[in-house]
C-alpha cells in the first residue's frame, strides 16, 4: 500500500520498469503470500499455538489444534490456486479484450460455470469433481464466446461499456436460469446452495488435486501467449503487422483464460472481483508487460484471495463470512473508482 | 408563400391538426382502457383458477364479504391478497421504472438494474434477519436505503455533470456489492430455508396477507398521483437540463420530486414482495412498442407492470409443476430481452 503513490507518480516510466525493481516487488508479493498463508492456516475459530501449527504440519493431527491446522491446509491450498487462476484469468480477459472492466464476474463468465454445473446436478446425475470441471468450462466457454458476440456488435467494437452490460444482462439472465433449475430439485437444492456459497471452505486434497491438472494446463497457456498479449495491445492491425496471427492468438488466450475461471468456479462457486482488481494493481507495480503482467497477477490474486478468506473467518468470529463477499464488498469500490476514471468518449 | 398559406387553408390545418390530435387521443385512451380490461380479465382468472375452480358467483359473493364454504379460505384468504398485491406491486413497480427511465433518458436506467431495487431489498432483508423488525418498520428500512443508494449512486457517477452510461455501470457495481451483502445477510439467517431465502433474492408473493398489502396500497395512492401530476414536467426533461428549464420547468425541484417519489414507491413493493425481478425494467419498454401515439408512458407502464407480475405469478404457479416464485418467471422472462435490447442497440451501431 505504501508503495502506491510512488507507484503512481512514475507514471508513464511504469511502461518501462527496471528488471531489479520488479523482482523486488515479486518478493515483496510472494513475502506477503507466504504470512497470509501462515495467518490462514493460525487463524480461525480455535485458536491454536504455533507448536500445533508445526506439528499439523509434520502430519500429526493429535489433539483439536492439530486437526483444525490440518484441515485448514488444503482449505489454504485451494484459495492460493483460485485467487491466483482468477487473477490470471482477468489479467488475460482485460488483455484478450483490451478493457479495463473485463473480469470473470462481470462478463457473466463464472455465471455461465456455474450455470453449467446446476445443470448437470439436476439433470444428468453429475457428482464427481472432475465431471463438474469439464462441464464448468464448457459453460465459461460458451458463456465467454456468447457476451464477447454481444458486446462486439456494431461501432467501435467491444467497448468497455458495451462488454459489461452485455455481461450483467448475461448473468442476469444466467442467475434466473440457475434459479429455475434448482427450485423445482428439493433433491439437489442443499447441495448446489453449499457448492453456490461454499467459497474455498470445503477445500479437501482431494479437491485440490481434482483440479490441478487443470489449472495448470490453464496457467501453462496463458503464459505462453503473454508475447502474443502484448502485440495484441498495440491494436488488431499492428499485432497482425508485427506477424501475430490474431484470431489464434486471441483464441488460445481466451481458452487459458476460460480453463482458469471454469475450473475454479466447479470448485468454490463463483467468486467475483479478483480478476477486475489484481491486474490493474499489478499494471502499477510491473508496468504493462504481459510476460510479467501474468504472473504478477497470478501471485498477487492467490494473496488477495487467501487474505480474504482470513478476513472472513476474523470478521465475525466465532462465524465464518463466505470469500465470495469479501472479494465484491472489496472490488465494487474499485469498479466503480476505474469507471469513474474512464473518460465517456471511452465507455 | 407562409401567409397566403395560411390564408387560403387556415381552417383546414387546424382541423386537421385538431382532428390527429384527437385521433391519437381516441387511439391512447383505446389502448389504457384495453390494458386495464386485461388487467381486471387476468386478475379475475388469478381468482377462479387454481388448483380447485370457483365459479365467478362465488367469487364475488366471497369479495362482497359473504361466507362461501371453501371458497371463503381459498379465495378470501389466499387468492385475494395474493392477486391485489401482485396488481399493486406491478403499479408501483412500473410507475417507478419507468420514472427513471424516462428520466435519464436511457431504458437500462432502470432502479433494478443501477441498484435502487438491490438497496432496498437488501435493507428489508437486514431488517427481517438482523433486527428482527416487521411490517410499517421493514418498509421504512427499505424506502431510506433506496434513497440513499440513489443518492449515492448519483453522487458517485457525477464528475462534471453526471452521464447516462456512466451511472449505469456504477449503479451496477453497487448492485453487486449489495446482492453480496444480502446474500451474506441471508446466510445468517440459520432457519430460512432455501426458498424462503429466495424471496429476498428473486421476488416472491407466496403467503401475500392483507397486512403486506395496506402499505403498498398506501404508497401507491399518495406517491402515484404526485408522479401523474408531474407526468408533463417528466416529459420536458425528456429534452435535456437546459431545453427544460428554458421551457419553464424547475429542474431540481421535479427531478427531485420524481427521485424521492419514484424509489418511494419501488421500496414499499419491494418490502412486500422481494425485488420481483426486471418488472421496473421491462415495463416501460414494452408500454412505449404498445403506445404507438406517444404521450406519457407512466399509467401504460404500470398496467403493463401489473399485468406481467399477475401472468407471471399466474404461470409460476400452475404451468410448470413446480411452484415458481413469480421473480423467476419475470428474471427468466426479462433477462433474455435485456440481453436482446442490447444486441439491438449494438447492431444498430447507436450508443446507448
Amino acid at each position: 500500500m505504501t508503495a502506491e503513490p510512488q507507484a503512481v507518480a512514475s507514471g508513464v516510466a511504469a511502461m518501462r520498469r527496471p528488471k531489479r525493481l520488479r523482482f523486488v516487488w515479486l518478493l515483496v508479493v510472494l513475502a506477503v503470500l507466504v504470512v497470509l498463508m501462515l495467518a490462514s492456516v493460525t487463524i480461525g475459530t480455535r485458536d491454536v499455538d504455533w507448536s500445533d501449527v508445526v506439528a499439523a504440519f509434520g502430519g500429526s493431527t493429535d489433539g483439536f489444534g492439530q486437526a483444525s491446522v490440518a484441515k485448514r491446509i488444503p482449505r489454504t491450498l485451494l484459495a492460493v490456486l483460485a485467487g491466483a487462476a482468477l487473477g490470471m484469468s482477468g489479467a488475460v480477459m482485460q488483455g484478450v479484450t483490451r478493457n479495463p472492466l473485463a473480469d470473470p464476474g462481470i462478463l457473466g463468465v463464472n455465471m455461465g460455470a456455474s450455470l453449467a454445473v446446476v445443470t448437470g446436478m439436476a439433470y444428468f446425475g453429475l457428482s464427481t469433481a472432475t465431471g463438474y470441471i469439464w462441464v464448468a468450462i464448457g459453460g465459461a466457454a460458451a458463456t465467454a464466446v456468447f457476451v464477447f458476440l454481444v458486446g462486439s456488435l456494431g461501432r467501435g467494437g467491444p467497448t468497455p461499456l458495451k462488454l459489461a452490460l452485455a455481461g450483467a444482462a448475461t448473468s442476469a439472465a444466467l442467475a434466473s436460469f440457475i434459479t429455475a433449475v434448482v427450485l423445482p430439485r428439493n433433491d439437489i437444492a442443499g447441495g448446489v446452495r453449499s457448492w453456490q456459497i461454499g467459497g474455498v471452505g470445503g477445500g479437501t486434497f482431494a479437491s485440490v488435486q481434482q483440479v490441478l491438472p487443470f489449472l495448470i494446463a490453464g496457467f501453462l497457456i496463458c503464459l505462453l501467449s503473454a508475447r502474443a498479449l502484448n502485440s495484441l495491445a498495440l491494436g488488431e492491425e499492428l499485432a497482425a503487422g508485427l506477424g501475430e496471427r490474431v484470431a489464434v492468438a486471441r483464441g488460445a488466450a481466451a481458452l487459458g483464460a476460460v480453463v482458469l475461471c471454469g475450473a475454479t468456479t466447479a470448485v468454490t462457486g463463483p467468486i467475483g472481483f479478483v480478476g477486475l482488481v489484481v491486474p490493474h494493481a499489478c499494471r502499477l507495480l510491473v508496468g504493462v508487460d504481459h510476460r510479467w503482467l501474468l504472473p504478477f497477477s497470478a501471485a498477487v490474486g492467490a494473496a488477495l484471495l487467501t487474505g480474504a478468506d482470513v478476513l472472513g473467518r476474523l470478521l465475525i468470529r466465532p462465524a465464518e463470512m463466505d470469500v465470495g463477499i469479501i472479494t465484491a464488498l472489496i472490488g465494487a469500490p474499485f469498479f466503480i473508482y476505474i469507471v469513474r476514471r474512464q473518460k465517456v468518449r471511452e465507455l | 408563400m407562409k401567409q397566403q398559406a395560411v390564408g387560403v387553408t387556415p381552417s383546414t390545418t387546424a382541423e386537421d391538426l385538431v382532428r390527429g390530435r384527437n385521433r391519437q387521443l381516441t387511439r391512447r385512451r383505446r389502448t389504457i382502457w384495453l390494458l386495464s380490461v386485461l388487467v381486471v380479465l387476468m386478475f379475475a382468472v388469478t381468482l377462479m383458477f387454481g388448483k380447485t375452480f370457483y365459479p365467478p358467483g362465488e367469487v364475488i359473493r366471497v369479495i362482497r364479504g359473504e361466507e362461501v364454504p371453501g371458497a371463503s379460505f381459498t379465495v378470501g384468504r389466499l387468492r385475494l391478497p395474493r392477486a391485489v398485491l401482485a396488481v399493486l406491486v406491478g403499479l408501483c413497480l412500473g410507475i417507478g421504472g419507468v420514472t427513471f427511465q424516462t428520466m435519464l433518458r436511457n431504458p437500462l436506467a432502470s432502479p433494478d438494474i443501477i441498484g435502487i431495487s438491490s438497496g432496498a431489498s437488501a435493507a428489508a432483508a437486514f431488517a427481517i434477519v438482523i433486527l428482527s423488525l416487521g411490517g410499517a418498520a421493514v418498509s421504512a428500512f427499505a424506502i431510506v436505503a433506496g434513497l440513499g443508494i440513489a443518492l449515492l449512486v448519483y453522487l458517485l457517477s457525477f464528475k462534471s455533470g453526471v452521464v447516462g452510461t456512466r451511472l449505469i455501470l456504477i449503479g451496477i457495481g453497487v448492485a453487486a456489492m449489495l446482492e453480496s451483502i444480502t446474500s451474506y445477510i441471508l446466510t445468517q439467517a440459520a432457519e430460512w430455508d432455501l426458498r424462503d431465502a429466495m424471496r429476498w433474492l428473486t421476488g416472491s408473493l407466496n403467503g401475500a396477507a392483507w397486512g403486506q398489502v395496506i402499505p403498498v396500497l398506501a404508497a401507491l395512492l399518495v406517491l402515484g398521483p404526485v408522479l401523474l401530476g408531474q407526468s408533463r414536467n417528466l416529459a420536458t426533461l425528456r429534452l435535456g437540463d437546459d431545453a427544460a428549464s428554458a421551457l419553464g420547468v424547475r429542474v431540481d425541484r421535479t427531478r427531485l420530486i420524481l427521485v424521492i417519489s419514484a424509489v418511494g414507491l419501488i421500496a414499499f413493493a419491494t418490502a412486500a414482495a422481494g425485488p420481483i425481478a426486471f418488472v421496473a425494467f421491462l415495463a416501460g419498454p414494452i408500454a412505449a412498442r404498445i403506445m404507438t401515439s406517444g404521450g406519457s408512458l407512466l399509467v401504460p407502464a404500470a398496467l403493463v407492470a401489473a399485468l406481467l407480475v399477475l401472468v407471471a405469478d399466474f404461470s409460476g404457479q400452475y404451468l410448470f409443476g413446480t411452484r415458481f416464485p413469480v421473480g423467476v418467471v419475470t428474471g427468466a422472462l426479462g433477462a433474455p430481452y435485456l440481453v436482446y435490447l442490447i444486441i439491438r442497440t449494438n447492431s444498430r451501431g447507436r450508443s446507448l
